[in-house]
């Protein structure tokens, strides 16, 4: 699932987009196609303004950091972490196709990926 | 009881079957367990038995069964993590904490309750329905790890396995009269733990004292290769500082009381519960300080974007395509068409609002204002925590703002319910260890309430030392336990 992507009325620049922080009923069901949940209508109408609530509530962390403060993405300091290419025991196929929910040929068997016009 | 163990006054087996005896008789009105393993556990407990027998246990816990969390992969037990969308998937390996449980010797009794994929604070959230917590069937046992809390409280498990990504174990062991403890971040192995949120999820002890909790979290901690956040350290001697601080002194050792861990948003009872705790440890011979750390007034906002944002991407693995739920509409679905059916069927409420304000929180146009300033906060939560640490050796505050409330009070007030991990969270965002221990009852409710003990990341020997500490100084003050005064759970079988 793609974890950045257009916005309707998002503006250009991020940093613009701070004054009003609601989301509409049409923002939640585009950011819900995006994380491709299938939402209702019921659920639409129930979520988006609760939604609005969590991120008026949470909207106010901008500006509380300067520009010159460093990000934190991991309270670790972080390495590569290497090992030697040695075989190690693993999955055997019938292990890890043990929880699909269909297989053939010893394969997971998907839906169609592609649609009517590709 | 690994004493008895170990005296050959009882048997793994006999000890084994009587929590299994006691989850038959109350977990049909605690509901704390989502899946009971009887087979499994009565072969480990006889597997433990002989190699008592044979003079060579597997380390002082083998024999003790313990409950584990239902977002851990065990082998051959379902895994649900309180999702539809994983009901019935059977892990094909184990989590390195479930595999260092199994080589401890301690038997599996099974799995327990909590919010779906960890996303609560009172267990309501599970697709399976509430734990209820054992003090007042009414009320929520705390969350997500509710299931674990209240299976140790009701005396149906002596240990468990919990995971804090915000306060999960923590918070549950304030509401119910347990202890609950999140390691530093990095201590305990990740591998097999669904994630949630992957920089802040933790996975720790949940017991009835600080000395077993010790012990559980040496057999849990330490290096995992499978795990490349796993801190390549040996872990503190945990055990030793429980035994040490169980003399309840506390000569010399410095204590710092968060002042915005308190006051406005707490209830009263826990307050004075918490000013009761500290008082304690200053006739013990603490040095109490008083230390400020403004950030934490933003940890929360801070906490709901991150989590959100990881939580979005990591439950992106839920596809319909390799294991758990598949819904296939009618026609010719494609495979997107079986993903958006799947997830909107399989996915209850709080996971779809947290993965679509995580969607939104990542998306281009808003991801500096808030994603970005999200982690760039975070910064400033550590600074204040490195400040305060080196003021105090370790910080203390009220675990949760509020003793447990009832069933359904707040499960569809999403902010009301994000205001439960007030306390807890800054230590999820900096990775640095927390204890939570029993402080009393509160005045109004009668309910229990918890103080929250933090330390310096890799220094989890204080939170042990201290905890064991104070836990001797109330214990003397009440004249023994304080889940000795739970109302008593007779089959009620609700």
């Amino acid at each position: 699932m793609p974890e950045t992507s257009e916005h309707p009325g998002a503006p250009e620049d991020g940093r613009a987009a701070v004054e009003q922080p609601t989301l509409s009923r049409d923002q939640v069901a585009h950011l819900a196609d995006l994380a491709r949940i299938d939402l209702s209508d019921a659920e639409l109408d129930h979520l988006a303004p609760q939604l609005s609530v969590i991120l008026d509530s949470i909207a106010s962390i901008q500006g509380v950091a300067g520009d010159d403060v460093p990000p934190t993405s991991h309270t670790l300091p972080l390495t590569n972490v290497f090992r030697d290419d040695v075989v190690r025991p693993g999955l055997t196929a019938e292990e890890a196709l043990s929880g699909a929910p269909e297989v053939e040929q010893q394969r997971f068997k998907v839906p169609r990926i592609l649609g009517e016009e590709q | 009881m690994a004493a008895a163990l170990d005296d050959g006054a009882t048997t793994s087996v006999e000890i084994t079957q009587a929590h299994l005896d006691r989850i038959s008789e109350v977990d049909g009105a605690v509901h704390a367990f989502l899946q009971v393993d009887t087979e499994g556990a009565l072969r480990d407990a006889a597997a433990s038995d002989a190699r008592r027998a044979a003079g060579s246990p597997a380390g002082p816990l083998d024999g003790v069964p313990i409950a584990v969390k239902d977002v851990v992969a065990t082998r051959g037990l379902p895994t649900t993590c309180g999702s539809r969308i994983l009901e019935g998937w059977v892990p094909p390996y184990d989590a390195t904490v479930v595999a260092r449980l199994r080589a401890a010797g301690l038997p599996i009794l099974g799995k327990t309750n909590m919010d779906e994929f960890a996303m609560g604070s009172s267990t309501e959230h599970s697709a399976f329905g509430p734990t209820h917590n054992p003090w007042d069937l009414d009320r929520i046992p705390g969350g997500s790890g509710g299931g674990s809390a209240a299976a140790v409280a009701a005396y149906e498990a002596p240990l468990a396995i919990g995971t804090d990504t915000g306060g999960s174990i923590r918070q549950p062991g304030a509401v119910t009269g347990t202890v609950g403890v999140k390691p530093t971040y990095g201590g305990v192995s990740r591998y097999g733990l669904v994630s949630l949120a992957n920089s802040f999820d933790q996975a720790g002890p949940v017991t009835r004292s600080v000395l077993d909790a010790a012990l559980l979290h040496e057999v849990i901690g330490g290096h995992d290769p499978l795990d490349s956040t796993s801190i390549d350290q040996p872990v503190p001697a945990l055990v030793e500082a429980a035994r040490r601080g169980a003399d309840g002194d506390l000569t010399g050792v410095r204590i710092g009381v968060v002042s915005e861990l308190g006051g406005e948003g707490y209830q009263d009872g826990v307050l004075a519960r918490f000013a009761e705790s500290v008082e304690l440890m200053t006739k013990a011979g603490a040095e109490v300080v008083e230390v400020s750390c403004p950030s934490f007034v933003h940890a929360l906002a801070t906490y709901y974007l991150i989590l959100p944002a990881e939580a979005s991407s990591n439950l992106a693995r839920f596809d319909a395509m390799r294991y758990g739920l598949r819904v296939t509409p009618d026609g010719d679905p494609s495979a997107e068409d079986v993903m958006r059916a799947t997830r909107e069927a399989g996915f209850g409420d709080e996971v779809k609002r947290r993965i679509i304000l995580g969607t939104f929180a990542l998306s281009s146009g808003y991801y500096d204002a808030y994603y970005g300033q999200a982690q760039k906060v975070r910064t400033l939560v550590t600074r204040d925590f490195e400040a305060a640490f080196r003021l105090a050796d370790v910080l203390v505050s009220p675990t949760a703002p509020t003793t447990a409330f009832k069933i359904g009070e707040k499960v569809d007030d999403p902010l009301a319910m994000y205001l439960n991990d007030l306390a807890t969270i800054p230590a999820n965002l900096s990775g640095v260890p927390g204890i939570s221990i029993p402080s009393g009852l509160a005045d109004e409710d009668g309910l229990p309430a918890g103080v929250q003990i933090l330390a310096p990341a890799m220094a989890d020997d204080r939170v042990y030392r201290v905890g064991a500490a104070l836990e001797a100084l109330l214990g003397q003050e009440w004249g023994g336990a304080l889940l000795d005064r739970a109302p008593q759970l007779t089959g009620a079988g609700a």
